[in-house]
């Protein structure tokens, strides 16, 4: 759906973009995580025909952003950073503008569709301006959406929001994913990609990794399980080293930390063996990394990397 | 072309509220209006013949020959008025322009509005369209309320025929239009490179000082107006108009609004 190939954006000196690769497909929440001045402004404008590339290649539905912006623009929604409305006008006459430059040809059809499935409909004559922060945001997502676009790309959408507004915007986002549109969104929000993508682009200028959030959590640290014992004598921990498939058998107080391959098959070996030991078993769990822990540990690899 | 009506409707319905810009284009023309003819009417009687004596010879010399001394002087006056409605097709836009451009940029709205479809020059189209016709609007209007009132006031047809002579009309039905065009355009320019209307529409009405210095010069004497100086301007005008579209085509490319536009 999108394919990018050494797509790259330099502004003077700076490249905010760097040979960017990236494969999107289609029907996928795609989540383009970076911090702040990470580019991800920057990439959503090159694919959305706004700006052009500085060099290296981007095609959006199969269209090549140099020479198709008019057919992309059809069928790209986006959410800009900020939610850029007509503060004056009211809701509706917002979204009429925009429906009648796609060429909709029910728009106030469409209207009514989104004003009614975001909460803005008993408000649509009141002038943006007096919107909350999350009524704005979501009056700009229906206005993203009001041609029904094949793709669509959502650039921080809550990160302006307060929790509660947040929250909603992030359901409303993943019923999207629903309808099968393909959708981009860029974050700062770990927790938000997490929940809400089927991949995750870690991007920082360069891109420095794709995967899913769980494939993500387990190629950086490998899997692990903590076992709580009533008491944890040094020879529990021997009885395991015979067991294969077990990367690193670490003590913490009344705990075994254990890496492992694959804790569906190796686990009931585990505890049969601690059983056999006598060992009291109280809890047995994974031990799972937040994204953050991920990110972190990534960037912090790649810098090392680059010194 | 139905985009280009989008965007126009778009840009009246966001203007048109704000006060500034709407008692510019009530009180500019009635103001306009209503001075020549005030001083047509309160010029009119006779004992005027008395100054021709001290009409410049030059001056007399321009005015046809049926007109008295005075009728002619009164001519002369109204005349230096007239020049004044060609400030509408200046200011006008100038109004709409700085409040609309500054008002996308505060808004932040320009990005999502380049996302759409719509080509550079449609855009640019309405955001002229938006401002130009107004001020053709209001400067017709005015000169044919004028015109009305002058064939109503006027002593006689012939004062009445000196005052709507061929020179104003080309003046008034196709210089201002070009006079629109241009203000528009300029105070695009500029209003890209600020951030506060007021200040973008100080900065835009650097386009009014030819035609004061027209204005001017001609009260001290020192530039007649007549048919070929009109010409000429309307020559000038084209050419100016040519250069401004050129530079806004420029300036209103999608790019160049995103990254070298001075922000907020
Ligand atoms: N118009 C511009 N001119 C110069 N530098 C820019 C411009 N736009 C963005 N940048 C720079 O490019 C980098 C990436 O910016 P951006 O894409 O906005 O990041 P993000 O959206 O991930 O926060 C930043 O360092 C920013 O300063
Ligand atoms: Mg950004």
């Amino acid at each position: 759906m999108i394919t990018t190939e050494n797509l790259t954006k330099k502004f003077a000196e700076k490249i905010a973009v760097d040979r960017l690769n990236l494969h999107v497909k289609e029907g996928e929440v795609f989540g383009f995580l970076g911090p702040n001045g990470a580019g991800k402004t920057t990439t959503v404008r090159m694919l959305t025909c706004l700006i052009s590339p500085t060099s290296g290649s981007a095609k959006v539905n199969g269209l090549d952003v140099r020479s198709h912006a008019m057919q992309i623009r059809k069928i790209t929604g986006i959410l800009t950073e900020t939610p850029g409305l007509y503060e004056n006008l009211s809701a509706e006459r917002n979204l009429e503008i925009f429906a009648s430059l796609y060429e909709i040809k029910n728009p106030q059809e469409q209207i009514e569709k989104y004003l009614r499935l975001l909460g803005l409909w008993d408000q649509r004559r009141d002038p943006a301006a007096t919107f909350s922060k999350g009524m704005k945001q979501k009056l700009a997502i229906a206005r993203a959406l009001i041609h029904e676009p094949k793709i669509v790309f959502l650039d921080e959408p809550t990160s302006a929001l307060d929790p509660e507004a947040a929250r909603l915007v992030r359901d409303f986002i993943a019923g999207l994913r629903q309808e099968g549109r393909t959708i981009f969104l860029c974050t700062h929000n770990l927790d938000e990609a997490d929940r809400l993508c089927d991949r995750i682009a870690l991007f920082k200028s360069y891109l420095l990794t794709v995967d899913t959030p769980a494939n993500l959590r387990a190629t950086v640290f490998g899997r692990k399980i903590v076992i709580h014992l009533r008491e944890n004598p040094p020879h529990l921990a021997q009885s395991l080293q015979s067991i294969s498939g077990i990367k690193n058998i670490k003590p913490v107080d009344n705990k075994l930390v254990i890496s492992l391959e694959d804790p569906e098959k190796i686990n009931p070996l585990i505890i049969r063996a601690l059983v056999e030991n006598s060992a009291d078993i109280q809890f047995v769990g994974e031990l799972r990394h937040s994204l953050e822990d991920v990110y972190l540990q990534l960037i912090n690899q790649k810098s090392s990397e680059q010194e | 072309m139905k985009k280009v009506i989008t965007i126009i409707r778009k840009e009246w319905s966001e203007v048109f509220i704000n006060r500034m810009v709407v008692m510019t284009i009530i009180f500019m023309p009635l103001l306009f209006t209503a001075l020549p003819l005030i001083i047509l009417y309160t010029t009119r009687n006779a004992g005027m013949s008395e100054y021709s004596s001290d009409m410049p010879a030059q001056l007399m010399k321009l005015c046809p020959q049926e007109l008295t001394g005075g009728e002619c002087f009164q001519v002369y006056l109204v005349n230096q008025f007239i020049i004044l409605f060609m400030m509408m097709p200046l200011i006008i836009p100038v109004n709409i322009a700085a409040y609309s451009i500054v008002g996308e940029k505060t808004q932040r709205s320009l990005e999502p509005l380049l996302a759409t479809p719509i080509t550079t020059v449609e855009l640019l189209l309405g955001k002229n369209l938006a401002a130009v016709i107004p001020a053709v609007l209001a400067t017709w209007v005015s000169f044919i309320i004028f015109a009305i009132g002058v064939v109503i006031l006027a002593q006689n047809s012939h004062v009445a025929s000196a005052l709507l002579d061929s020179k104003w009309l080309l003046a008034i039905f196709i210089a201002s239009p070009l006079m629109a065009v241009l203000s528009v355009n300029f105070s695009l320019m500029v209003s890209s490179r600020v951030n506060d209307p007021r200040v973008a529409e100080q900065l835009s009405t650097v386009v009014i000082l030819p035609l004061l210095a027209l204005f001017f010069g001609q009260i001290a004497g020192l530039i007649f107006i007549n048919k070929m100086v009109i010409l000429l301007m309307i020559g000038l005008l084209v050419f100016l108009d040519i250069v401004a579209i050129y530079l806004a085509v420029h300036l209103f490319q999608r790019e160049t609004i995103l990254t070298r536009w001075k922000s907020i």
